[in-house]
């Protein structure tokens, strides 16, 4: 479904990935894990579109995304939840909801079933979006991608900084995206949460892909890697 | 009693001109990110259009407020295609020192062809003389000016806060790049947006007209004026740039009538007290400033 081959990466002079390859295949869901400042964030923006100092490609669902522009790549069905999960205060609960518009209708999360998924957010619909809770602003922010139908979901760190009963709220939505059949490329720092959602993982360090790890692989080395991440 | 309420209606008149221009440069800022320092230019340009429309063509007043602000329309679409959006890709810098050239540009071309002594506008019959409310008798033509502009606020306010644009323009004021990752072409607003911010400068010209000395300087000591009046309300705030706009007409008017030697300076002891307290501007965001 989504393809990276060769991607370099550079901030100047300075490179922050080095030919990185991944795959993800149709509904599955893949993790990202790696020290801060291995490229992670880097990586997904590039993806995006929004970091264009890169070579190498970018394919989704066979359409090299090389050339084409961060809006044109949402549309075809990328949707970006970003790491400080980029709620509008200038926009109430339900406009951060349809700003972005729908791509692909089969898919797409109507309001009212986002609604019934999230009732704290119909309950907050004319509130400015950043008045909401910090997992709270995490769910909106799933729910806008949501309802735009993307094909792949782009995660970036959505457990961060929440309470364990929000990220268990985070891990349910993640898992029942999954089950709708969404392909999800999650970015990840903590090791348990990653386990218990993903499929597959590949572990990112200083900008190269250092390994790539099927689930039971993952967990079997969980104690190493949390070492390795230095939690 | 009398004297306060006159005072009020004049700095609002006076107040009303920001606003309408203050809207402009804040929507302008916060689509392109382009501090358009040609704003004051454009106002100047309004109100010469305006009186060369007038001598040339008989255009009253009234056809005057609708046309001219078409035709800046227009002008602020060519700018944008030809000139700003080459530059926008760079440091701001570049628009920056673009837009001060082009305002120096404009005022010249200006003088060269109708002279520094000024052109002579007429005002309509019907807004000449005094209102009166109750015992107190207001000039009819600042009464005007304060209701349209109000009008014209409230009616930019619906399109910003009722509309798929307004939502689009709010968005992208906020966080631009992130709005164009979630599926929003924001550069198809880019250059009717800059067309409206100039458009509403040149309304604020024509307003002006019958009010102010039409001159190619009008726009110099205006544009000043005009950036504290965003400073203080919070670049980028759309709210802020319209109340911001009337505080500052206040407390001109207010200004000149008890401490005319002063009248200038409270102005910047306003906005340096607003910085003070308040860094990102009465209606700013932290984040944005």
């Amino acid at each position: 479904m989504l393809e990276i081959r060769g991607l370099d990466a550079f901030y100047g002079e300075a490179q922050a990935l080095h030919a990185v390859d991944i795959t993800v295949g149709e509904g599955e869901v893949v993790t990202l894990v790696g020290r801060n400042g291995a490229g992670k964030t880097t990586l997904l923006r590039s993806i995006m579109g929004l970091h264009r100092d890169v070579r190498g490609s970018v394919t989704l669902a066979g359409k090299d995304l090389t050339r084409t522009p961060a809006h044109q790549r949402a549309r075809l069905g990328l949707g970006w939840v970003q790491d400080d999960r980029g709620i509008y205060a200038s926009l109430n609960v339900e406009e951060n909801l349809t700003l972005p518009p729908v791509t692909h209708v089969d898919s797409a999360w109507s309001l009212r079933q986002v609604y019934d998924a999230f009732p704290v957010l119909a309950d907050r619909r004319r509130a400015p979006g950043t008045t909401l809770s910090g997992g709270e602003q995490q769910m909106l922010a799933v729910a806008r991608v949501l309802r735009t139908g993307a094909r792949v979901l782009l995660l970036d760190e959505p457990s961060e900084g929440l309470a364990p009963v929000i990220v268990q709220r985070i891990r349910d939505i993640v898992l029942e995206v999954k089950q709708r059949g969404s392909t999800v490329l999650l970015v990840e720092q903590n090791v348990a949460f990653a386990a218990s959602v993903a499929d597959r993982h590949y572990v990112l360090a200083e900008g190269t892909v250092a390994a790539d790890l099927d689930n039971a692989e993952f967990t079997a080395r969980q104690g190493e890697l949390l070492e390795y991440l230095g939690m | 009693m009398n004297e306060i309420l006159q005072y009020t209606v004049q700095g609002l008149a006076a107040g009303s001109f920001y606003a309408l221009a203050a809207l402009g440069l804040a929507i302008i800022f916060g689509v392109l990110g382009v501090v358009n320092f040609a704003h004051g230019a454009c106002y100047m340009l309004g109100a010469v259009t305006a009186a060369v429309l007038l001598d040339l063509v008989g255009m009253n007043f009234w056809v005057a407020l609708l046309v001219v602000p078409v035709l800046m329309f227009v002008f602020g679409v060519l700018l944008e295609r030809l000139l700003v959006s080459r530059l926008t890709a760079l440091d701001p810098l570049y628009n920056f020192l673009l837009t001060f050239g082009l305002s120096l540009l404009l005022v010249d071309l200006v003088k060269r062809q109708y002279g520094v002594s000024g052109l002579p506008y007429t005002r309509p019959e019907i807004l000449t003389g005094q209102l009166s409310v109750g015992d107190v008798r207001l000039p009819t033509y600042q009464v005007f000016v304060l209701v349209f502009s109000l009008l014209v606020c409230l009616g930019v306010w619906l399109l910003m806060t009722r509309t798929r644009i307004g939502m689009i323009v709010r968005a992208s004021t906020e966080k631009s790049e992130l709005t164009r990752a979630l599926g929003v072409d924001v550069s198809r607003w880019v250059t009717p947006v800059f067309g409206f911010g100039i458009a509403l400068a040149g309304l604020a010209g024509v307003l002006a007209a019958p009010f102010r000395a039409i001159t190619a300087d009008m726009g110099s000591s205006f544009i000043i004026i005009l950036f504290a009046v965003v400073v203080i309300g919070g670049l980028g705030s759309i709210v802020g740039a319209v109340v911001a706009g009337f505080l500052v007409g206040l407390v001109e008017a207010f200004g000149q009538a008890y401490a005319p030697t002063l009248s200038q300076i409270v102005i910047f002891v306003l906005m340096a007290v607003v910085i003070l307290i308040r860094p990102a501007g009465l209606f700013g965001r932290e984040e944005n400033a």
